[in-house]
């Protein structure tokens, strides 16, 4: 029997995370939901006036999606890790990097993608006008999947540690600064009335360099967790 | 002559040499470091604008550029260690990681003790500043993800693929932090603008550079023996080199 390709692979793991993502929709609009009340809990905590709320809003917006995604990262492998289907999903003929690769792009439809489509609902309460909130969306929409890709790494090298969520945080999240620089300096070039064209460019590359590393390493730090 | 640089990647042969070198760099990195402070805190004249506040820049100095050193050195074993699966490489990656953190803990403080009296303020959020402070964030993921882990053998791989991650990602850091401070310069300090400074000054920084290095080596080599005892433990090359056996049962 031929060996399933890499394509296949990416399939097969997308179809079966979003499917087990789908049976637990709970779960995912307490993540949904989490991204909300977080971003809600600024304006309680400064000022309810427009312009204080203007300025924080594209750091609040993008803070919150880090914290979102770092949430729900433990998600990613952490239950197949524990009942073994990890094991089993390794040990398959199919490249590991396939299979990786399709559970993160399933983890970003499951949360990157709703908090970027959320983001400009939000951004209305803090008083960004249309052109701001598409940079909003579309800065998110270039950034979540890095911080999925980058995410994982953490996710999976921390498989079997103790402490894992803390640890998972001081893992992941230096390592997101440049995402939430360039993400949140697009909408507050916007803001100022500059092109957000640089930033954008400069997501879209590490995007790039995201997708073709990123998998490489998680999938080098799935096999050490399960050896 | 040709060098079987392998033949030292087993701790039995490295063992007492890193013990000599650890030695030796260690007496090197006292008399540098004893020079440089003769000549940082003496000889080298006061500066016209900061005053004496600025000697602080022969620790400062050396501190953030070996902050920034020993982590392209931990992600060199690391690879190594990945690419050759040698247990001594992940063990030297292991022993930089402290002293790594240290370097980097050592340029925030000093900085800090420095920007008070030249710029006014402990902290900035300066380029510099900000990613010398994530760098120290990364060194900390290193040593947590170890700490964390019970099997020292997956231990040693999870921080090599963290630490090579890093690695990819520092250059980027430093860019990203660079560009976000240009463009939010808000407040009137520049801090790239150097201040001129004196030929004794700047040969001051590069011979306490020369003792941190020193006593780098050093330190790194010596943790490096605590961590082959600690992991070789019961091995018989070991016991005939030292006693493990707790005192009084001699």
């Amino acid at each position: 029997m031929e060996s399933p390709s890499a394509v296949d692979a990416i399939g097969w793991a997308l179809r079966r995370d979003l499917r087990v993502a789908m049976r637990s929709k709970g779960e995912l609009s307490v993540e949904l939901l989490f991204y909300v009340i977080v971003v809600t809990l600024f304006p309680l905590a400064t000022s309810p006036s427009r312009d204080t709320l203007a300025t924080l809003g594209p750091g609040v917006l993008w803070t919150a999606a880090l914290l979102a995604a770092l949430l729900s990262l433990s998600r990613l492998f952490a239950s197949d890790f524990r009942d073994g289907t990890l094991e089993q999903i390794a040990l398959s003929p199919a490249p590991l990097v396939g299979l990786v690769s399709g559970k993160i792009a399933a983890h970003w439809l499951t949360t990157g993608l709703p908090v970027a489509a959320m983001a400009p609902l939000l951004g209305i309460q803090y008083g960004l006008d249309a052109p701001v909130l598409a940079t909003l969306a579309l800065s998110l929409l270039l950034g979540t999947p890095i911080l999925s890709l980058v995410g994982a790494v953490g996710a999976a090298l921390t498989l079997g540690a103790r402490g894992g969520g803390s640890l998972l945080a001081l893992l992941v999240l230096p390592l997101y600064a440049p995402v939430l620089i360039f993400g949140a300096g697009a909408v507050d070039a916007v803001r100022a009335g500059l092109s957000a064209a640089p930033h954008l460019s400069l997501l879209a590359a590490g995007l790039l360099l995201a997708i073709l590393a990123a998998p490489f390493a998680v999938s080098a730090a799935v096999r050490i967790a399960l050896d | 002559m040709s060098v079987n640089w392998f033949r030292f990647s087993s701790p039995v042969s490295f063992y007492p040499l890193a013990g000599a070198w650890s030695y030796w760099f260690a007496i090197l990195a006292a008399l540098l470091a004893g020079a440089g402070l003769v000549v940082g805190l003496v000889i080298a004249p006061t500066d016209a604008t900061q005053g004496d506040a600025y000697r602080i820049i022969f620790i400062h100095v050396p501190a953030a550029w070996m902050a920034m050193f020993i982590y392209l050195v931990m992600a060199g074993w690391s690879a190594l260690a990945l690419g050759f699966n040698t247990r001594l490489s992940a063990m030297m990656a292991q022993a930089l990681a402290p002293t790594g953190a240290l370097m980097a803990a050592i340029a925030l403080w000093t900085g800090a003790f420095w920007g008070r009296p030249t710029w006014g303020t402990y902290w900035a959020w300066d380029a510099r500043m900000t990613s010398t402070l994530i760098l120290l964030f990364l060194y900390l993921g290193v040593i947590a993800l170890r700490s964390a882990i019970e099997d020292p053998r997956r231990a040693d791989r999870a921080c090599a693929v963290l630490a090579l991650v890093g690695a990819v990602n520092v250059p980027i850091i430093y860019f990203s932090v660079q560009w976000w401070n240009t463009l939010h310069q808000g407040s009137s300090i520049s801090m790239t603008a150097a201040p001129k400074m004196a030929m004794t000054m700047f040969a001051d920084i590069l011979i306490m550079t020369a003792a941190a290095w020193c006593y780098t080596i050093s330190v790194v080599l010596a943790r490096v023996q605590a961590i082959i005892v600690e992991r070789e433990r019961g091995a018989s090359w070991l016991e005939s080199l030292i006693d493990l056996r707790p005192k009084g049962t001699h």
